[in-house]
Parts: C-alpha cells; sequence; structure tokens
C-alpha cells in the first residue's frame, strides 16, 4: 500500500494534481505565520539593547539565509534521488527548486548588507557568512547556467545532479574555509549575528518567520513543480484532459500521440 | 545429434578462450592513459607553453595596473600569484576530455571494462603533470618580479603543486560536466572558480607566510586535505558526469 | 517493429552467449524512438539492424552497450541484466560507433596500442598482424590525421579484430570502405561468428555473412 503510494509519486500526472491540490494548505499557514511573526518582530519585541531598531531585520535576514542553505539541500538530495533512482519528477523538483533558493540568497545578501550599512558605514563587508552566502549565490548561478546551456532535458536533468551534489558536499567546506579566512584577519566589525541569548519576545517572532518561510517555500515550490511538469509533459496525453478548456478550444492535430511516456 | 553439438559447443567456447588475452589490470590500464596524454600533449608541444605564458602575462597585469613599488607588490603578491595560477589552470581545462569526446576515444574508454573513474584520473594526473606542475615550477618566478624574497620559493612551489592537485580535480568536474555544451569557456569557470575558491583561501594564505618567512605548515596541510578530498571523490563525480554526457 | 528474417535454428537456443533485448522502450526528448524492441541473438549469429535515418539504429545499439538507459525493458547477457555487472558485461564486448575512435595525432599502430593495449595485454607482432590483414602496413606508421576515412576505417577494424569478445555491436562498419573493405568486413564478422561469438550490426546494405546466421531486424520510425 504505502509501495503504491511511493511509485505514484512518480508519476507526473498524479504529481500535477497533487501539487493543486496541496498548495493551499501551506500558503495560507504561511501567510498567516509570516504576518503573525512579522507583526512580533517589528511592533511587539522590544528594540535591542546595542543596535536599537535597525536590528529588527534579522526577522527577515535570518530566515531567508537559513532558506538558501535548506533549499540547496533540497535541490541536492532531490537531484540525487532521480539521478541514482531515474524518476523524473525529482529532477522537476530539483528544477523548481533552484530559482526559489537563489532568490532566498538574494534576499540574504540584500538584507544582510542593510543590515551592516548603518554599523559598518558602508553597504558591504567581507563578513564570514555574507561572504559565504556570495559563493552560495554563485553555485546556484551556476547550476541554473548548466542547466540552461544543455538542450537535452534528461541530459541536463542528470548533469546539473551530479552538480548539484558536488555542491552540496562542497558547501561546509567553503564555509570552513571562508570562516577561517576571516578569522585570520581581524576583519573590522563583524557583525554579530548571534543568538544565543534571544528572550522570547525575540526568539518567538523568529521561529514563527522561519516556519512560514519554510512554508512558503514549499507552497512556491508545488506552483513551480506544477510549471515544470507542464513544460516537460507538454507532448503527452494527459495533458490534454487535466488543462481541458471547452470543446471549442480543442484543436485537431494531425499528429498521433504513440504512447503515454512512462 | 547433440553429442556432436556438445562437442561443436566445446570446440567453439575453447576456441575464444585460445584466443583471449590477458586482460590489463586496472593500474596498467590507467598508467596507459596517462601516458597516451602525456604522448599527445607532445605533439603539439606549441600548445604546452600556452597556460604558462598566460600565467606570465596575467602576473605582468598587476604591476602594471597597481604600481612599480616592490614593496606595494609584495603585499599583493599571494593574491596575484594565485588568481593567476587559478585562471591559468582553467585554458587547458576545457579541452580535457574534448578532443576525447569528440573522436569516439571516451566512450571506448567507458566500455573497456576497466574503471572509468580511474582511467579519468589518470588523464587529469596528465594534466596535472602538463600544466599544474610547471606553473608550480614558474610561480617563484613571477614571485620574485613582484618583490618576493627568495626564502619564499620552495613554500611557494609546494602551496602551487598541491594546490594545483586540487584544482585539476576540480576542474576535471567541470570539464566533465560541460562536455555537452558548446563554448563551455564561461559556464565551466563559472562551475569551478566557486568549488575551488578554499583552495584559493589556502593556498594563498600558504603563499603569504612563505613570503614573510612565518611557518605555513598549517594552511599547506589544509590544502592537502582539499586535495586528497579531491583526489578520492572527484573521479567519481567526473566518471558520473562522462557518464551522463555520453547518453 | 521486429521483422525477422530467418528464426534461430532451435539447438542454439539452450546454449551460453546469448544477448537478449526485452520490450526496450527509449524516448529521446519527446521522440518514441525504441517502441517495444525484443530479440535474442545466440552465439554464431548475427542479427542485422537495418531502417532509414533517424530510425533508431544507433540508439539501440547504444542501449545495447549500456550507454543508453531505456525507460522500459532490459537488455540481457546470459540471461542476467547488463546493470547487475555493466563493467564485466563491458570486459565481454566490442563497440564501434560511427566514427572509428582513433586519436588523429597519433599513428595507426599507436592508437591500437593504447586503445585495445587498455584492454588486453598485447605483442607489437599482434598489432602489426592486424594492420597488415587489413591492409594497413604501408601507412600504419602516419599519423591518423593524414589518412583518409576509409583508410581509418580500416585501422578500426584491425582494432576491432585483436579484440577477443564474444559480443560485437558494429554502428554502420562499411563507411567509406570500398567493396574490397567491405567484405572483409562480411570476413571478420563470419570468423567472429565461427569462433562462437555474436554480432549486432547497423548496416544499410548486404553483408556477406552466410544466411543461415544472418537474421535481421528492421526498426521502422514512429
Amino acid at each position: 500500500m504505502a509501495w503504491t503510494w511511493f511509485h505514484r509519486l512518480g508519476s507526473p500526472p498524479y504529481i500535477y494534481s497533487l501539487a493543486g491540490r496541496l498548495t493551499p494548505w501551506f500558503a495560507w499557514p504561511a501567510a498567516l505565520l509570516m504576518v503573525g511573526g512579522l507583526y512580533g518582530g517589528l511592533i511587539l519585541a522590544p528594540p535591542d539593547y546595542q543596535q536599537g531598531d535597525g536590528f529588527r531585520i534579522i526577522y527577515v535576514h535570518a530566515p531567508t539565509a537559513w532558506m538558501s542553505l535548506m533549499v540547496y539541500t533540497t535541490m541536492a538530495v532531490s537531484a540525487a534521488i532521480g539521478l541514482i533512482w531515474r524518476i523524473k519528477v525529482s529532477h522537476a523538483v530539483a528544477a523548481s527548486c533552484a530559482p526559489i533558493g537563489a532568490s532566498f540568497t538574494l534576499c540574504a545578501l540584500v538584507t544582510g548588507s542593510l543590515w551592516g550599512a548603518p554599523m559598518w558605514g558602508t553597504y558591504w563587508e567581507w563578513d564570514p557568512r555574507l561572504t559565504s552566502e556570495l559563493i552560495l549565490l554563485f553555485l546556484y548561478l551556476g547550476y541554473m547556467g548548466l542547466r540552461s546551456a544543455m538542450e537535452d532535458v534528461q541530459r541536463a536533468d542528470r548533469a546539473s545532479a551530479v552538480l548539484a551534489i558536488v555542491g552540496v558536499v562542497n558547501v561546509p567546506i567553503i564555509h570552513f574555509s571562508v570562516t577561517w579566512w576571516n578569522s585570520l584577519h581581524q576583519a573590522p566589525s563583524v557583525m554579530k549575528f548571534d543568538r544565543p541569548n534571544l528572550p522570547a519576545s525575540m526568539l518567538m517572532p523568529l521561529l514563527m518567520m522561519l516556519l512560514g518561510f519554510t512554508l512558503f517555500f514549499v507552497a512556491i515550490l508545488l506552483v513551480r513543480l506544477r510549471g515544470e511538469v507542464l513544460s516537460r509533459e507538454r507532448t503527452a496525453s494527459w495533458i490534454r484532459e487535466a488543462l481541458s478548456p471547452p470543446m471549442s478550444d480543442r484543436s485537431v492535430s494531425g499528429k498521433p500521440i504513440s504512447g503515454v511516456r512512462p | 545429434m547433440s553429442d556432436s553439438i556438445a562437442q561443436a559447443a566445446t570446440a567453439v567456447n575453447g576456441s575464444f578462450s585460445d584466443r583471449a588475452r590477458t586482460p590489463r589490470s586496472g593500474l596498467t590500464a590507467a598508467t596507459l592513459a596517462l601516458t597516451r596524454d602525456l604522448r599527445l600533449a607532445f605533439r603539439k608541444r606549441g600548445q604546452l607553453i600556452q597556460p604558462l605564458v598566460f600565467f606570465a602575462i596575467v602576473t605582468t597585469l598587476f604591476p602594471l595596473a597597481i604600481s612599480p613599488e616592490l614593496s606595494r607588490l609584495r603585499d599583493v603578491a599571494p593574491g596575484v600569484l594565485w588568481v593567476a595560477a587559478l585562471l591559468s589552470s582553467q585554458l587547458a581545462l576545457e579541452f580535457l576530455f574534448r578532443d576525447d569526446a569528440q573522436d569516439g576515444t571516451l566512450e571506448q574508454y567507458a566500455l573497456s571494462g576497466q574503471s572509468l573513474s580511474g582511467l579519468l584520473f589518470a588523464k587529469t594526473s596528465a594534466h596535472w603533470l602538463l600544466t599544474g606542475l610547471p606553473l608550480a615550477l614558474m610561480a617563484p618566478l613571477a614571485g620574485l618580479s613582484l618583490g618576493v624574497p627568495v626564502g619564499a620559493v620552495p613554500g611557494i612551489v609546494a602551496s602551487v603543486a598541491v594546490g594545483s592537485v586540487a584544482l585539476s580535480l576540480i576542474g576535471s568536474m567541470g570539464a566533465a560536466l560541460t562536455l555537452g555544451v558548446k563554448r563551455s569557456g564561461a559556464l565551466l569557470s563559472l562551475l569551478t572558480l566557486p568549488l575551488a575558491m578554499p583552495v584559493l583561501i589556502f593556498g594563498a594564505r600558504a603563499t603569504e607566510l612563505a613570503i614573510k618567512g612565518e611557518s605555513y605548515g598549517a594552511p599547506l596541510e589544509l590544502l592537502g586535505a582539499v586535495a586528497v578530498l579531491g583526489i578520492t571523490l572527484a573521479p567519481l563525480a567526473t566518471a558520473a558526469a562522462v557518464r551522463v554526457n555520453l547518453e | 517493429m521486429v521483422i525477422p528474417a530467418n528464426p534461430s535454428p532451435p539447438e542454439l537456443r539452450s546454449t551460453q552467449k546469448v544477448l537478449e533485448a526485452q520490450n526496450l522502450h527509449l524516448w529521446r526528448g519527446d521522440r518514441h524512438v525504441l517502441q517495444g524492441v525484443s530479440f535474442r541473438v545466440s552465439r554464431g549469429e548475427c542479427l542485422q539492424i537495418t531502417g532509414s535515418n533517424g530510425a533508431g539504429k544507433t540508439s539501440l545499439l547504444r542501449t545495447l552497450s549500456g550507454l543508453m538507459h531505456p525507460e522500459e525493458g532490459q537488455v540481457l547477457w546470459n540471461n542476467h541484466n547488463i546493470r547487475e555487472d555493466l563493467q564485466g558485461f563491458h570486459a565481454d564486448l566490442a563497440y564501434i560507433g560511427h566514427e572509428p575512435p582513433l586519436k588523429i595525432d597519433l599513428t595507426a599502430k599507436e592508437n591500437l596500442h593504447y586503445w585495445i593495449g587498455t584492454r588486453w595485454a598485447l605483442k607489437p607482432s599482434d598489432i602489426t598482424e592486424s594492420l597488415e590483414r587489413v591492409g594497413a602496413s604501408t601507412w600504419s606508421e602516419r599519423p591518423i590525421r593524414t589518412l583518409s576515412a576509409g583508410q581509418k576505417r580500416r585501422v578500426a577494424l584491425a582494432g576491432l579484430a585483436l579484440m577477443t569478445v564474444p559480443v560485437w555491436l558494429l554502428d554502420e562498419p562499411t563507411t567509406n570502405l570500398d567493396r574490397e573493405g567491405q567484405s572483409l568486413v562480411g570476413t571478420l564478422i563470419e570468423e567472429h561468428l565461427e569462433r562462437g561469438g555474436l554480432a549486432v550490426a547497423a548496416i544499410h546494405h548486404e553483408l556477406s555473412v552466410r544466411t543461415t546466421a544472418l537474421r535481421r531486424l528492421e526498426l521502422a520510425r514512429e
């Protein structure tokens, strides 16, 4: 029974309809959590002792930074599943993750830069975390670049899967080396992103935002996944039924459909 | 009737093993792959020095762009040497597998019954012997031109030699991934350089300490660790990428 | 679509050395290239694959060799799926694609030394004998770059003759060859079959192989 369900997950039409049905279940809670978290963080929580109100950007920066890493891992894991077990839907998931992850990374960089600007006096410092985020952005862009450079979708899937796995192995190494590098040179001002003793009034909104962003990611992933599946399966016969407009819109094509793609 | 068929079957079975030759061990096969690539490279001797010339040109750019004062150049020397080495080793990467992919010999490696990762590791080793090692020997000269003290030479050679091993291995993955892409130079760099950043960080630090006359053991060991990790894992990823592109 | 010309004689079916394709389906992009291809080739048999351009001959050969993965179906060598021990299957396989797999900057002798020598220990006399067999002795010391397409093809045949493996997969082995070269291909395949090997070859025209050992499979386009 469980195996049947798992096997159905590999079927594009099933995933298409499942993703459509699940999206509201993630989207609405995500919206509520994010609104609640923002309210808690921007309005309810007290200002920071040192940084005043400027630190409040952590409520966006920290979750997006965390998500950028989590999405990369998700991307690599589903790419690996697609590579090893040859499941096409898995590759579609990985492809859908990439732009979302890149956007999170960009957000993390921008919010990080805005956070640091009042303290540093400049909009950029080679802070270890920001530098790691920047390199992560390059990894995402490389992944997306490789995909778009290869015309054959199957090959692009499999090659970018190898790249994603190599990338995910490298992320800890890169992070370690960047932190090591930064510590050598006693950089002028290290951003205090540490949150060891956050009071509950600050921690709660942060967790709400984190959870909200995670659900948001899943919702957006489901929407993108549907688009990915449509694009990959565009010649398959089930598409017509799934997108069935009224009879008058159906055009007659001379080409016979020779079979359902597995 | 069935007796004669059985006899014929044995005779026929036997005739394959009469002619059958000793299969090569994996190590011998890999050595042959290495020597083949070295021999091929020496047939086109002119192309061998191109990365080295590029390296020399790039290191010359920095004094022109910054200042002729050796004291200033000495400060930026580690960075200049390493960025130049990184970019130079990128040059030859595009062609690591390209010719073999186009003339069908890469396919024969994949179908040889030998370990593909072993054969590709052999090719990458040949690439290092032809690019990385010469760079490591040339780097001190460039360093001297940037005001680096003579005592720093062993440190520079060691760090660039070890670092270029890691760079060749990382680059081989990128080259294998982009086999199916035409004019892949920019994409190859986009894929390889972020992965090479740890090598750059450790290598430049080792070079910097060597220039200052301090002990550079710690970053050199870290560099070695990355190289060892590369030797262990990169050939597997490279073989996987080649197989994807042979499909 | 399978159109077997001569089914294999019953006695040979029970012996070892059978290459079997079971219900192979392969898609390239949106094209359904292989639509349920099935066949068995036993020792001493040669299966000739015919079909127009784009019918999937090369894709079939690449799927048989394990380079391509079919979406459905499997390839069996001696009743085992080749995926179970792909490296072992490759040790029993000789595959020659469209282009002769030769480095243009090496000579014919050097090419064979590296190409076949990576798989088996060869004596130099083996190489010279094989090159002589295909009529390549006079130009065996020149770089491949200087040879014509037909000469390159002959060097590839010399390499093939050196490969003592049961399975031969050949993609258009007679391309660029003159009549003499084409009959050489036929002779090499015949000898291979007589040794108990089997062959699957995509060839446009007539193979000079005994008809009892020759079967045909025609691939139709979608």
